[in-house]
């Protein structure tokens, strides 16, 4: 292929560097009397964010504090990060629950899966995103960390309202 | 010092100049005053580049240190004295350390012999003349001591012995040569009208008849189009292109060191309006009133003008940052061609025009202050207004590349075009 030199087509005649910019001034003089307020200031103000962000989990609990969890080990089954850590037990009565509950939030992809799967509706994806720690040690979440939190939790899409109205 | 002792203990009369030994106290005065605060515009008009840059883009700016981000500049000073300073393994470190003062001192010293307020006259003291050094050729030493600056961001190039910061440093220096001629050549035309390279006098001229603005609008198109390639904004940065050259010449710098050569292309930014206020829009002249420079000055009316002076400066450092955020770089060939083929040509053309028009009506002895003699002027600017942003602005001031090509090889590239895979697609 022979080497060849794209030409564009620009109109010279009706071009004009002075009172082009004289609009561009203008323009930019109109934003900058009258901006769109677009900016929200963060610590002071935010966002509202959607019903179904899912973000850090929240373990809901029972009316007497306990987690609803009973450690049917459908949520690390589901996990594809791989990131539930749970050891079930069983108490005197015979009911199982968790001894050990741990979500690794630094593994986690934030799919939603473990709390599609569960069938207590025990955890949960939480409508939340101040996320920061100094140890990332404390970005594995315990089972006390999962209840105690309690910001709104991520509401699942459901297909007979697809846009969530 | 023998003679200036029974002159200062005699009571100095307000209205006349001060004695030799006041003159150079108050000399010193001004100087200390007018450095402190042109060093306080400097650094906060950084803060209003931030905040008009903001605004424009319809973001906020920054805002959170001090109310309304007023101690911005401060924090950012602290923060670059903290900073590490890199000195580049092959530099060549003598020129390397000494750049960023080069850039900077120039554009202070320029700001000496601006006259920016109307005499003050202090009582047992004399007349003080409110310009930090009254020269009688100070627009001489303008011309002279502006174009230093380039020096600072060359050397600044060439030392930091790195591609890029070369790239910038030459361009640096080839678009300063370019338009430097053109900015002097511009005020050629201020000159003829004035008789005189005193500042004072220049502005005591617009006084008299016009502003010189509207007398010689062209000279000051031409002006304000080369100092804004003259303090390297916006649509002409090119030594620094961050797009094409990293950061130009200062790509090897960091903490201080860098920040000076933002400071001196703020510092720059003030000296060019203060320029561009006195030579063409009349100084610390308040309009349509003879109050300010009528014979008995005053106290209020050295702060009422230094006020006007002040609005005036602070609407073109606006407009330098206005003009940043609303125009896209130049091309180099467009650069260059505009301060070669169209500037520096119709400097010459209009300094041609201003002597002869001048000439013309010394010798019908019409009298400079007269109305007929500033009408002569306004008549002949309209013409060269409309014939330059009417006619001659059609594509021709700046233009496409191509529009340079002859007809014929551009409608063979046209043809090479058409044929081509990389327009029909099938190349892709």
């Amino acid at each position: 292929m022979a080497i060849t030199t794209r030409v564009v087509e620009r109109p010279t005649d009706d071009t004009s560097y002075v009172r082009a910019t004289f609009k561009g001034l203008a323009l930019t003089f109109k934003h900058l009397v009258d901006p769109h307020k677009v900016t929200v200031q963060y610590p002071e103000e935010k966002w509202d964010i959607g019903p179904r962000w899912r973000g850090t989990h929240r373990m809901l609990t029972t009316e007497d504090g306990k987690a609803k969890c009973v450690a049917c080990g459908l949520c690390p089954t589901v996990c594809p990060a791989n990131c539930i850590k749970l050891v079930p037990s069983v108490d005197e009565q015979g009911n199982r629950y968790p001894a050990v509950f741990d979500i690794d939030e630094f593994r986690c992809i934030f799919c939603g899966y473990c709390q599609e799967v569960c069938p207590e509706e025990a955890i949960h994806l939480g409508r939340h995103y101040e996320n920061a720690e100094y140890d990332r040690k404390d970005f594995v979440y315990d089972l006390t960390r999962l209840t105690s939190q309690t910001h709104p939790v991520c509401e699942m899409w459901d297909p007979a309202d697809p846009r969530g109205e | 010092m023998m003679h200036s002792v029974p002159l200062l203990l005699q009571v100095a009369d307000p209205q006349l100049p001060p004695s030799p030994g006041m003159f150079v106290l108050f000399g010193l005065i001004k100087a200390g005053v007018a450095f402190g605060i042109y060093m306080l515009c400097v650094a906060y008009t950084t803060l209003l580049e931030r905040r008009v840059a903001g605004w424009i883009q319809d973001r906020i700016g920054p805002n959170r240190v001090g109310p309304q981000g007023l101690l911005q500049p401060i924090a950012d000073g602290v923060k670059n004295f903290m900073k590490e300073e890199a000195l580049p393994a092959t530099a060549n470190k003598a020129l390397f350390v000494m750049a960023p003062a080069i850039a900077f001192v120039p554009a202070m010293i320029t700001w000496a012999v601006i006259p920016f307020a109307a005499p003050l006259p202090i009582p047992g003291v004399g007349l003080i003349s409110m310009a930090v050094a009254d020269l009688p050729i100070g627009f001489l030493f303008i011309l002279a001591i502006s174009s230093l600056g380039v020096y600072g961001l060359t050397i600044a190039g060439w030392s930091s012995n790195n591609k890029y910061a070369l790239l910038g440093g030459l361009r640096a220096s080839a678009q300063m040569i370019s338009y430097e001629i053109a900015m002097g050549m511009s005020t050629v035309c201020v000159l003829l009208l004035a008789g005189n390279v005193n500042l004072n006098e220049i502005v005591a001229q617009q006084q008299g008849q016009a502003w010189n603005v509207v007398l010689l609008t062209m000279a000051f198109f031409i002006f304000a189009v080369s100092a804004l390639a003259e303090t390297n904004r916006v649509p002409f940065d090119l030594p620094e292109s961050e797009s094409e050259l990293v950061a130009g010449y200062h790509a090897e710098y960091s903490s201080m060191r860098y920040s000076m050569f933002p400071l001196a292309e703020y510092a720059n930014i003030i000296t060019s309006s203060g320029l561009m206020v006195t030579l063409f829009f009349g100084g610390w002249d308040i309009p349509f009133t003879q109050w300010d420079n009528a014979a008995p000055h005053s106290v209020v009316k050295t702060l009422v003008t230094l006020g006007a002076y002040f609005a005036k400066v602070f609407f073109f450092v606006f407009a330098f940052i206005w003009i940043r955020w609303t125009v896209p770089r130049f091309r180099y060939d467009q650069l260059m061609s505009l301060g070669w083929k169209l500037l520096l040509p119709m400097a010459l053309l209009y300094i041609t025009a201003v002597a002869s028009l001048a000439l013309a009506l010394d010798f019908a002895g019409v009298v400079r202050t007269s109305m007929a003699y500033t009408g002569a002027f306004l008549a002949m600017n309209v013409v060269f207004v409309v014939l330059v942003f009417w006619v001659l602005d059609r594509g021709r001031i700046v233009s496409p590349a191509y529009s340079r090509i002859e007809r014929e090889r551009l409608a063979k590239m046209r043809l090479g075009a058409e044929r081509s895979d990389l327009l029909t697609g099938k190349g892709a």
